[in-house]
């Protein structure tokens, strides 16, 4: 693994294949918590943490158990109930260790589980990193590393998109396009705009 | 009877999954780029919904509430292992197009949604229907935005061209396109629905 590997990785991640804007993954969070800069953030910050470590947990799941007893084909039960016992086990310890971290991740926890870019990123790790059940080499820290900066784009474009939304509340719209239509289409805009990036060659 | 009709319609429009209510919103954009690939992701859908709505409603009065959402993914989790493996067997060029939005209809929230507002309350004859009827919106809404975009992006309806000469809008078929189209569309359908109103 050199370089050149790693880089591609962080921009095609963030900026190139952007989560939400090119690949559509986790839009729902993508509209639901844009309104206001400060809970995106803490969004943002929460499913960095929890796909990192989902990917972790998977792959390990995954080399370990589903592949020496030939139950690939369960991959979809498994991961999702990986997902949520563990997104369930980090709100119980938050709400336990650090009352204040809960009150400002608390509610956007269970949100997470149904978030499609967590379950998303550890699909497409198996994908990419797998094959025919035999793990490439360094396929572990590619793993984490593209569901890390996977997190850092999805962070990065629900900040662009709260940013927008607030100054879009001053603005006048047409009264049937405020809301959900003129988010689409200001994510339309942003997404045109992250398909310059495109021209990225290593 | 009329109201386990309602419960039938009411999905197709007044409550589409996806014009109106904005669920499940990351496989409507990311498979609409063909009517084809749009139409085989609504049917997996659809046939996802309305026997996990099945299942939930039969099951219903045994599960705890505590623990009914994991109960309700897991039932969510088999379905999909099965359309998953079906279309691996009998169309993999199409699993092969929806690629990684076929594991994906797990969390798609419309599933989960009426599974946990509607099968979970109800007796199962509405919930199938409400299943149904639900699948069949989104798959009808899916449909519009596929054929949107793939008349506009390549000229052309599953693969027979329309206009000759026609100069495709390449945009319309990436990610771009996409959300600009439901955007426009979301926005038509609140016009309706406000005319509808008064």
């Amino acid at each position: 693994m050199d370089a050149g590997t790693i880089l591609s990785i962080i921009i095609g991640m963030v900026f190139i294949n952007n989560f939400v804007l090119s690949k559509f993954l986790g839009l729902c969070p993508f509209l639901g918590v844009s309104r206001q800069i400060k809970p995106a953030v803490s969004m943002g910050l929460a499913v960095i943490f929890v796909m990192t470590l989902s990917a972790l947990l998977t792959w390990l799941v995954y080399r370990f158990v589903l592949v020496p007893l030939n139950l690939i084909y369960l991959r979809t039960i498994v991961f999702i109930l990986v997902i949520a016992s563990f997104v369930q086990f980090v709100e119980m310890v938050v709400l336990k260790k650090s009352p204040a971290l809960y009150r400002a991740l608390g509610i956007y926890l269970p949100l997470i589980t149904t978030n499609c870019a967590v379950l998303g990123v550890t699909v497409l790790n198996i994908n990419e990193f797998f094959v025919n059940g035999k793990p490439i080499s360094a396929s572990f820290t590619l793993s984490l590393m593209q569901s890390f900066f996977a997190g850092v784009g999805f962070t990065l474009a629900l900040l662009l998109m709260s940013g927008i939304r607030e100054r879009l509340d001053l603005v006048d719209v047409p009264r049937h396009f405020s809301g959900i239509p003129i988010a689409f289409i200001v994510a339309s805009l942003m997404s045109l705009a992250f398909m310059g990036f495109n021209g990225f060659r290593f | 009877m009329k109201g386990l009709l309602r419960e039938f319609s009411k999905g197709i429009f007044q409550e589409n999954p996806i014009f109106v209510i904005v669920l499940g919103l990351c496989p409507a954009l990311a498979v609409s780029v063909s009517l084809e690939n749009a139409l085989g992701m609504g049917l997996a859908a659809s046939f996802v919904l309305v026997f996990s709505n099945f299942i939930i409603s039969g099951i219903r009065n045994i599960v705890p509430s505590r623990i009914r959402i994991p109960c309700f993914i897991v039932i969510i989790a088999s379905f999909v292992t099965i359309v998953e493996l079906l279309m691996a067997a009998f169309s993999p060029q199409l699993a092969k197009q929806l690629g990684i939005f076929v594991p994906l209809i797990v969390v798609n929230c419309i599933i989960l949604g009426r599974a946990e507002s509607f099968a979970s309350r109800n007796k199962i004859l509405p919930s199938l229907l409400d299943g149904l009827g639900m699948g069949l919106g989104f798959t009808l809404a899916l449909s519009v935005v596929a054929a949107i975009r793939e008349v506009l992006g390549s000229g052309k309806i599953l693969g027979f061209t329309l206009f000759k000469g026609y100069l495709p809008a390449t945009i319309m078929v990436l990610p771009p396109g996409a959300l600009l189209t439901l955007g426009i569309l979301i926005g038509l359908t609140n016009i309706i629905k406000s005319k509808i109103r008064r």
